[in-house]
């Protein structure tokens, strides 16, 4: 957190001048690990297995937090009697298809209710993960009160359950595992313990060392369910902090860049399920809590894109909204890019030749379409991979054969341009242009303002239905002198206003009768009062502890979601020193906005046929699930299991020490020539990759380069593309301290300085040391400082929920001196394909 | 690409007293145990940025200056004129030579004049500047009339004004290097003006040596000069410590050897000379004295280098303030 | 000529001792507290893009190296301080003694795959590493050798009691800079000047904290008026002393040191010189007056010795 989010970590480092304990586990010793209270090194790809050993921990030693276990999570329910566990499947949940590769979760439900059945047809080749991204990950609406023991003793209630799911992850196992000495796991638990309770709170933070594995998903959710055993969710101090990644990625999830997603977590309507709005609604509307009034949101959203256009008549031009017909995810787009399927593509604020796995298949994908658009502040390596790309070099592409036409268009920089950013804790904050964009730079708005202009001016006069949606679309922010669309216009729209023109106050005032608009509903309440609240800046120091007027946090300016689980089920707070949201009587108090209806008092029992935020109990916190409590066990909205479960990476040295099933079932793999994955551990070319690598990066790049090798106040701090090796592993492979060296996989091979240091430590894994290779990703072959990319190394594996790439773990070689170059490389990497067999296997 | 030293990045060596790095480190261990770190060996002070040979020509060539003025002055007044048109030549040419160096160190003429902008006492450099100029002025006066053959009289006074200051000159750039950081410089404050002192008297000694007529003062001048410089190395390098060792190692050291020989033969040279008559005596003077002016220019350049080894090496720093902060904690 | 103002001893207002009068600012400087440095280099960033200073890699003195040159230094590239690199930052990498954490055990691995080697011995289980920051930055001494020697002027003593480099008066004679006790001040390549941080004179002037300081995420670096970040800094060093941190010390705090006392001063976890700075660093003008005394004499032996080759006949 220290190297990526060292702005966000002064509050780390607050918290322990203040007395917190700090604990960093991470594979590498880091800038984190320097100033941590301890440094806990762990093989990479494992820490479910230690966050596993923490819950059996809190579980078998009754640690956990019993009354708010009882009361607000679902540890009372029962599941059906059909559920199975890795415990009895070695290592698969009841409901996998070895054929299809996924889940049928339809036995993960809760005992005594109606299993939801997917409606409609379902192409194919959609994931059945596309669920996971439902409202709120609740999955589908919970229509009837499941089952329940709250003495959580009975044998199929969730509590139970769970215990016996994770009964063999010990700390000898956690040891086994992870590398991690028992002595080392017991002291995080105890403090993890002993900082937990009614008194205290203890907090997770992570980013993308949890997220970029094929299970990490499931690393959020063991942390999840650790943190509801413990009572550290929805209290001061408590929960999960998702350190987000570049400096709006939370804002691109909320109003999305993703496929499959509307903004606010909107669901893209599928192609032939969702047939109208009332259908939509009905399938993907929750009964219970704020999803319950998805109609509303959906209408708004509707409104405020086309206008006098969407009337009741028509659905509210539902029918203009695109729609699924398929996975048209990043990486399937790359692979219908190289397989000829894709004409043109726009990349904006991304540099995939450097950022992406498997970059070499991404060029591939490049080259072969007729148009590419991109658009950024330097001359980046997805517009340039045509002249200097690797292939060139090796002979594998030709810059003549190349028939992809490249638009590159200068982009104004965020200092440049008016806008909000929006960080890891929902808030919003409005930046203003401090400098005019040099030369021929715009902003991304007016691209897009320019765009849509155009488009709509070429078929203003078309009677063609498929430009209705076009011609409809409302297009009217004000510009000023130089063409730039007022931003705060945009973030006004956004807000929504009511029928009168006035802005919302929040989207408790959206209607779904069409008398409102919002651009994204949990940003409904940004231009409260006509007043852009993202730009308040009043100081902390004026402030509570909360400072509710810096900024805006969505939704509702609320601080701490969940926060009615920071009092008691009778309203009262747990303990006085963490108090944040209590009933006075007659309602909802506290410093924080309560993330409850604020009247309904907490003995408010919803009567059966209570719909939305009516049908939420006076003791149900969790607002947006739907059965308004925290899961241990996910019943629906995950492809790969209802309980995390102990998987290894794509690619690890070991095979599993807890089940015969090695790696995440369900993980998505796509094997192909382009993408070979290393032999199983165990067989004999295995050794031929026998190291673990892990990609990560420093304070002194940003992500690909795009930003930081063109600056060279950065070069200069971090000059070159380096590998961080044990001294044992250094004299192992005999590599020295600032000579070169150069990894291998069956991808390519890349190469940079050695640096020799003991924070890098060998780890065991029963009889074995584990040797973990550190390689920073920021470089590639453009900007002041260049060399080659960790992504040239990595193949694409992807978590089935969110279909991220695995780039934390996988295996390799090391070998002293520079890589072959030219021509030699291909042949290098053939031959130890071929020593390793994969090269007949997958030719 | 510069490679990097050590075999890691983990852990700057640390260097043991009397262990390490051979020999004579652990002479004064007053703390049993001290260890020696430094930051991957980097110099804690910056090592001066002044060049060579400017700088120690510029030391050298006051020295020379410095004791020709009055050795000119007084070879006047006694009716040498050998010994003085050649004394007024050296103390000209010496403090135009080493003005001319200074210059060339800074990079341009008019930063020199800077110098002039203030008279600073706390500053050895500028005070210098102010001994340099009236002196440069004065001994260049002194020297043109002396060439020309015009205005002997004021020839005389500006000879002994300058004369006045020569002195000063040839000890000022003592304490110009001394008045620094730097250890082997730092350290021996005491010793390094009568260092400087006796290597100027022997080189304007040994300058005047080649002098047509009388040169007998400037014979005793070269020999007390000598053997001033090498009762003053000695002392020098007793007492200050484990700085000394910049004085006996590494290339200073090899100069300074040479420059002592130098020294002693000159100094052996000068004396015989004077004991031989004629065409003989003055050959021997002559080459004595360029051998003394060799050496001391070997003597100015040793200290100069003897200077920036001890500013690269941290332990010449870290060591003695380790100590003297150990010694003050114990104590 | 310059006022002469007192060359060594304790200094309750160098500025006054300079000649400021009443009334002047009170001295402002850094204490930098390298217990919370998480290293992210932003002051050294922050000052560079501040002063508009260009990037010099490995840095221009001592070192040699390109431009854009792994140093193997840890994470640290540029080196040390110099005319183009006002803050520095350090990163020194340590097998240390271990606090009380278990070891991590290795066991004896008995296969022979390649990752089964026995590591290192020296591996010792009751060691662990530690990584140290620390940012660097010019002391502003009370007692300023730099600016005591030199001879031009261009060096002053700031209204604020810091110690300031005037760029127009500098003629690159470089005596401050080995005058300098920690290293700080250097030429710029090319230039010949010399520079060194300003304190930000020029944000301190509009009312402003330094850039650095400004930039620093965890206030490792604290600027105010020096009393104030004294009592600071002996606040913080008790809660770490009772916090166990027995290895915490001030340097550069006491105002009885070698230079009276730094206008910058540091919290450090391990000696001076692991950082790279001097133990027990002294202004070197604090012997000045020996100096000239030692001097004097040594010319008065100079004109002695002349004077006296004169007495006696002739031959
Ligand atoms: N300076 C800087 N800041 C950045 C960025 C940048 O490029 N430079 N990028 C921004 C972006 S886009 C993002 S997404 C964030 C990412 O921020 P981080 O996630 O903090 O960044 P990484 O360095 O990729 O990974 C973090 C750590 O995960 C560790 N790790 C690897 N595998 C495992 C594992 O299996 N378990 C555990 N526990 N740890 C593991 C790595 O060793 C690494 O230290 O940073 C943002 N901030
Ligand atoms: N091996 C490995 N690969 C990884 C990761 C990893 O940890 N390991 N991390 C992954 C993660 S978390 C991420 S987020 C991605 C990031 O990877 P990318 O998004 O592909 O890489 P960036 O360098 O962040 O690209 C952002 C580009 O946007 C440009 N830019 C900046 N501001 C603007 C603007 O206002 N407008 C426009 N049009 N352009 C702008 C920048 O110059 C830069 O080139 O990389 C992923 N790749
Ligand atoms: S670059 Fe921006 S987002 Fe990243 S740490 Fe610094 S301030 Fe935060
Ligand atoms: S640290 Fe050096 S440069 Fe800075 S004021 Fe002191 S003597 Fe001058
Ligand atoms: S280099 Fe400049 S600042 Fe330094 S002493 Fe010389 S004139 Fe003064
Ligand atoms: S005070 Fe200003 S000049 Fe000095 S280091 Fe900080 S930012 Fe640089
Ligand atoms: S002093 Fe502050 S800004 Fe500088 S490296 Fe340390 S934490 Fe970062
Ligand atoms: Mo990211």
């Amino acid at each position: 957190m220290a190297e990526a989010h060292p702005v966000g970590f002064q509050w780390v480092m607050e918290a322990k001048r203040r007395g917190a304990t700090v604990i960093h586990v991470d594979p590498r010793f880091t800038r984190t690990s320097a100033v941590a209270d301890l440094h806990v090194p762990i093989r990479a790809g494992t820490d479910i297995a230690f966050l596993g050993g923490l819950i059996h921990h809190v579980l078998e030693t009754g640690a956990y937090f019993e009354e708010y276990v009882r009361a607000y999570t679902n540890g009372p329910m029962l599941l059906r009697e059909d559920f199975a566990d890795t415990e009895d499947l070695d290592g698969l949940f009841s409901g996998f298809d070895p054929e299809t590769g996924s889940y049928d979760t339809e036995t993960w439900q809760y005992a005594g209710m109606t299993a939801t059945s997917s409606a409609g047809d379902r192409d194919l080749d959609v994931h059945e993960a596309e669920r996971g991204q439902m409202p709120g990950s609740g999955g589908a609406p919970i229509a009837t009160d499941p089952d329940r023991d709250d003495t959580m003793q009975d044998p199929r209630c969730v509590l139970q359950v769970l215990r016996r799911h994770y009964a063999r992850y010990t700390p000898e196992k956690v040891h086994e595992i992870c590398g991690i000495p028992v002595e080392t796991f017991r002291r995080v638990a105890d403090a993890l313990v002993e900082n937990s309770g009614r008194e205290r709170t203890s907090a997770f933070a992570y980013a993308v060392g949890w997220t970029h594995h094929t299970v990490g998903v499931q690393y959020i959710r063991a942390a999840s369910v650790l943190q509801a055993l413990l009572g550290n969710i929805g209290r001061p101090g408590g929960g999960i902090l998702a350190l987000r990644g570049h400096a709006s990625i939370q804002g691109s999830t909320d109003i999305p860049t993703l496929f499959d997603l509307l903004p606010g977590y909107i669901p893209m309507p599928h192609a032939h399920r969702d047939q109208d709005l009332a259908t939509f609604i009905e399938a993907n509307g929750g009964t219970k809590g704020f999803w319950g009034d998805l109609d509303a949101y959906v209408v708004s959203l509707l409104k405020a894109w086309f206008g006098d256009a969407a009337t009741p008549e028509n659905d509210f031009c539902f029918d203009h909204l695109p729609r699924l017909t398929g996975d048209h995810s990043s990486f399937r787009t790359v692979m219908d890019q190289a397989e000829g399927k894709v004409p043109g593509y726009f990349v904006i604020g991304e540099n995939p030749a450097v950022g992406t796995a498997n970059a070499r298949m991404q060029r591939h994908g490049l080259a072969q379409l007729e148009w590419l658009v991109v658009r950024d502040l330097n001359m980046i390596e997805t517009a340039t991979f045509w002249k200097n790309g690797p292939e060139i070099a090796t002979g594998e592409m030709r810059t003549e054969d190349i028939g992809t036409e490249i638009f590159f268009l200068p982009a104004a920089a965020h200092t440049e341009k008016d806008g909000t950013f929006t960080n890891t804790q929902r808030l919003l904050q409005w930046h203003h242009k401090a400098a005019e964009p040099p030369g021929d730079c715009r902003s991304d708005l007016w691209f897009y303002y320019e765009l849509g202009r155009r488009l709509k001016a070429r078929v203003a006069g078309s009677d063609d239905p498929r430009d209705r949606p076009l011609q409809d679309l409302t297009w009217d922010y004000p510009v000023d002198g130089t063409g730039e669309p007022s931003a705060d216009a945009v973030l006004r729209e956004i807000n929504g206003v009511d029928g009168e023109g006035k802005a919302l106050p929040g989207y408790t005032a959206l209607k779904a009768d069409g008398s409102t608009s919002s651009g994204c509903w949990i940003y409904c309440g940004v231009y409260a009062d006509e007043v852009n609240q993202s730009a308040r800046r009043r100081p902390g120091a004026e402030q509570d502890l909360l400072a509710p007027e810096w900024g805006w946090a969505w939704p509702m300016n609320r601080r701490v979601l969940y926060n009615r689980a920071s009092a008691d089920p009778d309203g009262r707070p747990w303990s006085e020193r963490k108090k944040l949201t209590w009933w006075d009587g007659e309602r909802w108090a506290g410093p924080d906005v309560p993330d409850f209806p604020v009247d309904v008092p907490p003995d408010y029992v919803p009567p059966r046929d209570a719909r939305a935020a009516k049908a939420i109990g006076g003791a149900e916190p969790f607002v947006m699930q739907s059965d308004g409590r925290a899961w241990l066990h996910a019943p629906a909205g995950l492809a790969d299991g209802p309980m995390p479960t102990h998987y290894e990476p794509e690619e690890s040295p070991v095979g599993n020490a807890l089940y015969g099933q090695r790696a995440n079932p369900a993980r998505q793999r796509f094997e192909r020539a382009d993408n070979p994955y290393h032999p199983e551990p165990g067989t004999p070319g295995a050794a031929v990759y026998p190291y673990v690598f892990t990609t990560f990066r420093v304070t002194e790049h940003h992500t690909a380069g795009g930003m930081s090798r063109w600056t060279p106040h950065l070069n200069e701090l971090q000059p070159e593309m380096f590998l961080e090796v044990s001294p044992e592993l250094a004299a192992e492979r005999g590599l020295t301290h600032g000579g070169w060296a150069h990894v291998v996989t069956a991808r390519s091979a890349i190469e940079g300085r050695v640096l020799v240091t003991e924070r890098a430590k060998p780890l065991r894994h029963g009889d074995r040391v584990i040797h973990q290779i550190g390689v920073p990703w920021h470089w590639g072959p453009n900007g002041l400082s260049t060399g080659d990319a960790a992504n040239e190394l990595l193949g694409v594996s992807l978590d089935p929920n969110v279909h991220i790439m695995e780039t934390k773990a996988a295996t390799c070689d090391i070998r002293p001196g520079r890589r072959p170059r030219g021509p030699e490389l291909v042949t290098y990497l053939a031959d130890r394909r071929r020593q390793a067999g994969l090269e007949e296997e997958q030719r | 690409m510069s490679a990097p030293e050590h075999r890691t990045a983990t852990g700057a060596p640390r260097r043991r007293h009397g262990g390490g790095r051979g020999k004579g480190r652990g002479e004064r261990l007053m703390v049993p145990e001290a260890e020696f770190t430094s930051y991957y060996g980097r110099p804690i002070i910056k090592p001066p940025v002044w060049k060579v040979p400017d700088v120690p020509a510029y030391l050298y060539l006051g020295g020379l200056a410095g004791v020709s003025a009055p050795l000119a002055a007084l070879a006047d007044l006694t009716g040498r004129p050998g010994l003085r048109r050649l004394g007024r030549i050296a103390a000209a040419g010496g403090a135009t030579a080493s003005v001319g160096f200074l210059v060339h160190d800074l990079g341009r003429p008019t930063r020199f004049l800077h110098m002039l902008r203030v008279l600073k006492v706390t500053s050895p450099l500028s005070v210098g500047s102010w001994i340099l100029a009236p002196f440069g002025a004065l001994s260049g006066a002194t020297a043109a009339a002396e060439v020309l053959g015009v205005t002997p009289r004021l020839a005389r006074a500006s000879g002994l004004a300058a004369g006045a200051l020569g002195p000063a000159l040839t000890t000022y750039t003592a304490v110009l290097v001394a008045d620094t950081a730097v250890p082997a410089w730092h350290e021996g404050f005491r010793e390094l003006p009568f260092v400087f002192a006796g290597s100027a008297l022997a080189s304007g000694g040994g300058a005047g040596l080649l002098a047509p007529g009388d040169v007998t003062p400037a014979r005793r001048v070269a020999v007390a000069g000598a053997a001033l410089e090498l009762a003053a190395t000695a002392v020098l390098e007793r007492r200050i410590g484990f700085a000394a060792k910049a004085y006996r190692t590494g290339r200073a050291g090899t100069v300074l050897r040479a420059a002592r020989a130098g020294t002693v033969a000159g100094a052996l040279g000068a004396l015989a000379s004077g004991f031989l008559r004629g065409r003989r005596g003055r050959a021997l003077g002559a080459v004595s004295g360029l051998l003394l002016n060799a050496a001391s220019a070997a003597t100015r350049y040793g200290v100069f280098e003897a200077g920036m080894a001890s500013a690269r090496d941290p332990e010449y720093t870290v060591r003695p303030q380790r100590e003297r902060l150990e010694a003050r904690r114990s104590g | 000529m310059n006022p002469v103002n007192s060359l060594s001893g304790p200094l309750a207002d160098p500025a006054a001792d300079a000649g400021y009068a009443a009334g002047h600012p009170p001295r402002v400087g850094f204490f930098t507290d390298t217990s919370v440095c998480i290293g992210c280099k932003a002051c050294e960033v922050a000052c560079k893009e501040w002063n508009a200073l260009p990037a010099d890699g490995v840095g221009d003195h001592g070192a040699a190296g390109d431009v854009l040159g792994l140093t193997g230094m840890s994470y640290d590239n540029t080196g040390g301080l110099g005319a183009s690199t006002y803050r520095h930052v350090a990163f020194v990498e340590q097998r240390v003694p271990a606090r009380d954490s278990a070891p991590v055990d290795l066991g004896m691995p008995s296969t022979d795959l390649p990752g089964a080697v026995q590591p290192g011995a020296d591996r010792e289980d009751a060691t662990e590493v530690r990584w140290l920051m620390s940012s660097d930055v010019c002391k502003h001494c009370a007692h300023a050798a730099c600016l005591d020697v030199c001879p031009t002027g261009s060096l002053i003593r700031t209204e604020h009691g810091t110690v300031l480099v005037q760029e127009d008066i500098c003629n690159g004679c470089g005596y401050c800079i080995p005058a300098c006790p920690y290293g700080v001040i250097d030429q710029r390549q090319g230039d010949g000047r010399a520079f060194k941080c300003t304190m930000c004179q020029d944000r301190l002037g509009a009312g402003l904290a330094p850039a650095c300081a400004t930039a620093c995420p965890t206030e490792s670096i604290r600027f105010g008026p020096l009393d104030e970040l004294r009592e600071r800094a002996d606040a913080r060093l008790a809660e770490l002393h009772d916090r166990g941190v027995g290895e915490a010390r001030l340097y550069g705090r006491d105002p009885d040191d070698g230079v009276g006392g730094d206008g910058a001063f540091f919290l450090l976890l391990d000696e001076p010189e692991v950082y790279g700075l001097p133990p027990d660093p002294v202004v070197t003008t604090r012997d000045l007056p020996s100096m000239w005394r030692h001097a004097a004499g040594a010319a008065l032996a100079v004109a002695g010795a002349v004077a006296a080759a004169f007495l006696g006949g002739r031959r």
